[in-house]
C-alpha cells in the first residue's frame, strides 16, 4: 500500500497514517498537542530572516534571554563524578552572561561578517529542520518535532547524552550537566545533563503571542508564516533583488529561511565558527539514506511471504511427483 | 533449509546497532578500539539497524506462514510483536512529513527499548538454562 505513495506527496502520506490510526494519536493528548503550534496554518510554520535589514543590535538576543531565562538550567552542585574516568561534565552556569555563542543559557546569538564591503549580521539559533535528525534519532523520546514544524527537547525527559548535538548538522543543542532526569537514575554511569536550544517560544505561541525575538526586532527582520508561502516569498526576493537563500533545501529543508544580499559561501568563510557558533555551509539531507532503506524494511515482509509461498509450492510439487512416481 | 541462523544474525545486528543508538560506545571507549570506530557513527549504525530489521521481518513473516504462530511461542511472539510495531512507528516518524505528538514519541521509544531489553534478558535466561540442562545431562552419565 505504502509503495504507491510518492515520496513528496505530503497529503496522501498523512492521510494514510491517519487511516492507520497513527497520525491521529495526537488527538489522544489534546492538552499537550494543542499547545503545539505557532499561529494555526494547517501546515508547517517557518520564519524568514531578511539579513539585509538586520543591524545587529541584539534586541532579539536580549528578548530571548529575558523571556526564556526562567527556563534556563539550575544545576545542582557539585556536579556528579562521571564514569568512566575522563568523561567530562559540561558546565556553563558561570558563563550565563555569554551571548557570543549558543549555550544552555543563550539560545540565540548574532554572527557578523563583512563580505564584499557589506556588513551582514546573522541571528543564529535552531533551524527547526523539516526532518530533524536530532528528534528522529533521539533514542529516549525526549526530542520531537511538532506538526507546526517546531522541534523541541523536553527538559524533564532528556538525559543529556548529546546525541542530538552530534547528529545536528549545525551542532545546535547545548548541554548543561547537573540538571535533569539522569540525576535520579545512574548519574555517574549514564547521561550527563539536559540539552537546551530554541523551541520557538512555545509558551508564548500557545498563548497566541509571537516568539519574543520576532516581536522585539526594531527592523522586522523576521517574518512568520506557512512555510510554502514564505519559501515562495524568499524565492521572489532572491530573484527580484538578486540575493541568496539558505535553509530552503539544507538538511532536507528547514523551517528557518535566510535571505542574504551576499553569497552564503562567502558569509560562511567569514564568520567565526566553532562550538556554539554554527557554520553556514550547504548541508545534504541527513536522513535521506535511512529513509531510502525504510522502503526495504517496508517491503521485507512481502519478500518473506513470497519466499514462504515458494517453499510451500515446491513442497506440494515435490510430494505430487513422489506420489505420481509411486503409481508407475 | 533451517532459517534459524537468519533470526540469530538479524537479532545480533539489531542488538549491537540498537545499543549503538544510545551514546555509550564512545563514552565507554569501545569506539576507540581499532576497527570498532563505526560503533559511534550514529548514521551508519542507524542504517545497519534498518537492514537488520528488514532481515528480521523477512524471517518473521516466512516463519509465521510456514510453521504458524505456535512454533514461535506465545511470549516470544508478543515481545517480537511489540518490538516490530514500535520500531515501525519510529521508522515512519523518521520519514519527512510524519510527526507524532511528543508524548507518543516518548511512549513508543520507551516501549521499543523495554521490548528489546526483555528479549535480550529472555535470550540470556534461555542460554543459561540450556547450559544448566547440558551440564545435568553430563552429570547424569
Ligand atoms: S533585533 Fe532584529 S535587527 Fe536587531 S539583531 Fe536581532 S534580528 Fe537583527
Ligand atoms: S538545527 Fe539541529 S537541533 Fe535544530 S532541528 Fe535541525 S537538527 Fe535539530
Ligand atoms: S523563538 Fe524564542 S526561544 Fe527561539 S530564539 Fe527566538 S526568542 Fe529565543
Amino acid at each position: 500500500m505504502l509503495k504507491h505513495i510518492s515520496p513528496d506527496s505530503r497529503i496522501t502520506r498523512r492521510t494514510l497514517l491517519k487511516t492507520l490510526g497513527l497520525g491521529g494519536t495526537a488527538a489522544l493528548f489534546p492538552g499537550r498537542a494543542r499547545a503545539a503550534a505557532l499561529p494555526a496554518s494547517g501546515g508547517e510554520t517557518a520564519t524568514l530572516l531578511d539579513l539585509s535589514k538586520c543591524i545587529g543590535c541584539g534586541a532579539c538576543v536580549e528578548a530571548c534571554r529575558e523571556t526564556n531565562g526562567k527556563r534556563y538550567p539550575k544545576p545542582i552542585k557539585p556536579l556528579p563524578t562521571l564514569l568512566p574516568p575522563g568523561t567530562k561534565n559540561e558546565d556553563f552556569s558561570d558563563k550565563r552572561g555569554d551571548d557570543t555563542r549558543l549555550t544552555p543559557y543563550n539560545w540565540l546569538t548574532i554572527q557578523s561578517a563583512t563580505v564584499d564591503g557589506q556588513e551582514v549580521h546573522i541571528p543564529r539559533r535552531c533551524m527547526h529542520c523539516q526532518n530533524p535528525p536530532c528528534a528522529n534519532l533521539c533514542p529516549w523520546g525526549a526530542a520531537s518535532k511538532r506538526e507546526s514544524g517546531t522541534v523541541e527537547i523536553d527538559p524533564d525527559i532528556c538525559l543529556g547524552g548529546s546525541k542530538c548535538r552530534d547528529v545536528c548538522p549545525w551542532q545546535i543543542p547545548q548541554r548543561q550537566s547537573g540538571v535533569g532526569l539522569y540525576l535520579h537514575i545512574l548519574p555517574t554511569m549514564a547521561g550527563n545533563g539536559v540539552m537546551f536550544k530554541c523551541d520557538r517560544c512555545q509558551d508564548r505561541v500557545a498563548k497566541g503571542q509571537l516568539p519574543a525575538c520576532v516581536e522585539a526586532c526594531p527592523q522586522s527582520v523576521q517574518s512568520v508564516g506557512p512555510r510554502d508561502e514564505l519559501a515562495a516569498q524568499a524565492r521572489r526576493m532572491a530573484s527580484e533583488r538578486g540575493g541568496y537563500l539558505y535553509g530552503l533545501e539544507d538538511n532536507g529543508g528547514t523551517n528557518t529561511i535566510y535571505y542574504s544580499p551576499v553569497p552564503f559561501e562567502k558569509l560562511n568563510a567569514a564568520v567565526a565558527k566553532g562550538p556554539g557558533k554554527p557554520h553556514l555551509a550547504s548541508v545534504a539531507d541527513s536522513m535521506a539514506d535511512s529513509n531510502t532503506l525504510a522502503w526495504a524494511v517496508l517491503l521485507a515482509p512481502l519478500a518473506g511471504a513470497a519466499s514462504a509461498l515458494l517453499k510451500g509450492t515446491k513442497k506440494i510439487l515435490a510430494s505430487k511427483e513422489t506420489k505420481e512416481g509411486s503409481h508407475e | 533449509m533451517n532459517s534459524a541462523w537468519i533470526y540469530r544474525i538479524a537479532m545480533a545486528v539489531l542488538a549491537v546497532s540498537g545499543v549503538a543508538q544510545m551514546p555509550v560506545f564512545k563514552r565507554y571507549g569501545i569506539a576507540s578500539i581499532p576497527g570498532l570506530g563505526w560503533t559511534a557513527d550514529y548514521f551508519f549504525t542507524h542504517r545497519l539497524h534498518y537492514v537488520a530489521a528488514a532481515l528480521l521481518l523477512f524471517w518473521l513473516v516466512r516463519r509465521l506462514l510456514l510453521d504458524g504462530p505456535a512454533a514461535l511461542g506465545k511470549a516470544r511472539l508478543a515481545l517480537l510483536g511489540a518490538l516490530v510495531l514500535t520500531g515501525a512507528i519510529r521508522m515512519l516518524k523518521n520519514l519527512p512529513d510524519v510527526d507524532f505528538s511528543p508524548l507518543t514519541v516518548m511512549l513508543v521509544d520507551w516501549t521499543h527499548l523495554a521490548a528489546a531489553m526483555a528479549i535480550g534478558l529472555a535470550a540470556l535466561v534461555m542460554l543459561a538454562k540450556r547450559r544448566a540442562d547440558a551440564r545435568e545431562r553430563i552429570n547424569r552419565r
